[in-house]
């Protein structure tokens, strides 16, 4: 963690958006600093992918402004987007590989479509970084579906880190996979941020992970951030919605919404 | 009152569609004409949009021209003109058939090929994932897939009419019994520069329209599997039927006196 004096490396400030009739962020107030790892925990269906995919400018937001290192990134696009795109890493929930392309081109595909690297060497590097997620070589040359989940959140991984962004975005990393797997996607996350000095930021419903991979946790609902605070004082929030979530309790003060 | 209330809703929809799909058209050629260039993605596309269609549009456009070469001939008898099969059948191929044919079979082929590859990675989140890749998705999915239809599509038409000719020579010659020779000077003498280019300038305008409407649908399906089937069919419908529409105004435009 750097000193608070310093510019967050992302803040959103009053971001609003709605869909139809139905408001999903009715003023989101958040900031990451520096090289932290920050969790939004929060039931489905309350905004947590529509917060990630805001920053990333997938979605326009109504109301809002967000900041990426102090520059306003809100309503920016074309080649002003491509290179704020840049720092930013992003692990999708179903991996989100392309399937058209074997997994070296898949971990590649940054370095060689955003950034001009020529194909050999992008190839050499995609093959350390399956490395560095517990890959070795012979899957470099496979089609991604050939592989499991959890080898699918591997390369899903290495390819957020390829391109050594400032930003990882990690949507529901351990969400399908067995235990075991989970606890080492957990793993891999931490060492590879670390070893990246990258910011983090995830969205997920698993507290054994939430917990594990963040140094802060902020909740969202009602598409509001309701109470943020650093990891270990989660269980003394004293509020009755973290209280209801982390214990997975059914009675309490959320309401489980039918629809989506 | 209801009845109202339900057209008013059904042309607020279409008129959405529009401007989406105005919106999209003006993001597409925004696209086409900014670097980066992907050309070997237009080379991977021209193979399976352009090379692959090749047997059914030559198998089509056989059929097309042995049909056509018939019908003129039964139809031409009522008034003893049966000769007039080959210029009918060259006329009719190159100006109209040729293009049409092709195109229709492009948006059965290629317009569902597009829409359910594209929707498929947009419910997956794959588009999303470019994005995040610093790729721009326009101009990595639906630049290569336009400018490949777009120069393929001439190609397989000009092969088309070729065939079609030959169809139709096939069936004049070894069942109505025609000339050979004569049959093929009397088409060679018909045939101006501009029924071939006419022809030609429609098949590139169908090709834009196949794939601009397939990738269309395809970065607008929603849901799962099931919007991914609704994506293919609109593609193939709204191909289609803007096809024939765009042949009546090209025919127009191209033949105005």
């Amino acid at each position: 963690m750097t000193a608070p004096t310093s510019t967050p490396k992302i803040q959103l400030i009053g971001v609003k958006k709605r869909f139809g009739p139905k408001v999903v962020l009715d003023g989101v107030d958040l900031t990451i600093d520096k090289q932290s790892s920050l969790v939004i925990i929060g039931g489905s269906g309350t905004g947590k992918s529509v917060t990630i995919k805001s920053i990333l400018g997938i979605i326009k937001p109504d109301e809002g402004t967000i900041l990426v290192d102090g520059e306003d990134v809100t309503h920016i696009s074309g080649a002003a987007r491509d290179r704020v795109m840049k720092k930013f890493g992003m692990l999708f929930q179903g991996s989100a590989l392309f399937d058209s392309l074997p997994v070296w081109e898949n971990v590649a595909f940054g370095l060689i479509q955003g950034r001009g690297v020529p194909r050999a060497k992008a190839r050499d590097i995609a093959i350390q970084k399956l490395a560095k997620v517990g890959l070795t070589e012979d899957v470099a040359f496979l089609s991604p579906s050939e592989l499991s989940g959890g080898m699918q959140k591997r390369v899903g991984l290495a390819r957020a880190i390829a391109a050594d962004p400032e930003i990882i975005f990690f949507d529901e990393p351990t969400t399908g996979l067995d235990p075991i797997m989970a606890d080492i996607i957990n793993d891999l996350i931490i060492s590879t941020v670390k070893d990246v000095g990258a910011t983090a930021l995830s969205i997920t419903h698993d507290m054994v992970s939430a917990r594990k991979i963040s140094d802060k946790i902020a909740m969202l609902y009602g598409g509001k951030i309701i109470w943020q605070g650093p990891t270990k004082e989660i269980d003394h929030s004293g509020n009755p919605y973290v209280e209801q979530f982390i214990h997975g309790r059914a009675e309490g003060p959320i309401k489980m919404a039918v629809k989506a | 009152m209801n009845v109202f209330a339900n057209t008013g809703r059904a042309t607020l929809v279409v008129l959405a569609h529009i401007g989406r799909l105005a919106l999209f058209t003006a993001r597409a050629l925004a696209a086409l004409v900014s670097p980066p260039i992907y050309t070997r993605l237009i080379l991977s596309q021209m193979m399976r949009i352009g090379y692959y269609s090749l047997p059914v549009v030559g198998l089509t456009a056989f059929f097309t021209g042995g049909v056509l070469a018939l019908q003129i001939y039964l139809g031409g008898n009522r008034f003893g003109a049966e000769a007039i099969v080959p210029q009918v059948v060259v006329l009719g191929i190159t100006r109209e058939l040729g293009p049409v044919i092709a195109g229709l079979m492009i948006a059965g082929r290629v317009a569902a090929a597009i829409a359910a590859e594209i929707g498929t990675m947009k419910v997956t989140e794959q588009i999303d994932a470019l994005t995040t890749l610093a790729t721009n998705p326009v101009k990595y999915l639906v630049v290569p897939r336009i400018v490949a239809a777009v120069i393929s599509m001439p190609i397989l038409t000009a092969i088309g009419d070729s065939i079609g000719v030959l169809g139709g020579y096939v069936v004049s010659v070894y069942s109505l019994d025609f000339n050979g020779s004569s049959y093929l000077k009397n088409t060679w003498d018909f045939a101006h520069q501009d029924d071939i280019t006419s022809g030609l300038i429609k098949a590139a305008v169908f090709g834009f329209i196949v794939a601009l409407l397939g990738c269309y649908n395809g970065f607008n399906s929603k849901g799962g599997a099931q919007g991914v089937g609704n994506a293919t069919t609109n593609a193939v419908v709204s191909s289609s039927i803007l096809i024939l529409a765009a042949d009546y105004v090209l025919t127009a435009l191209l033949f105005h006196k």
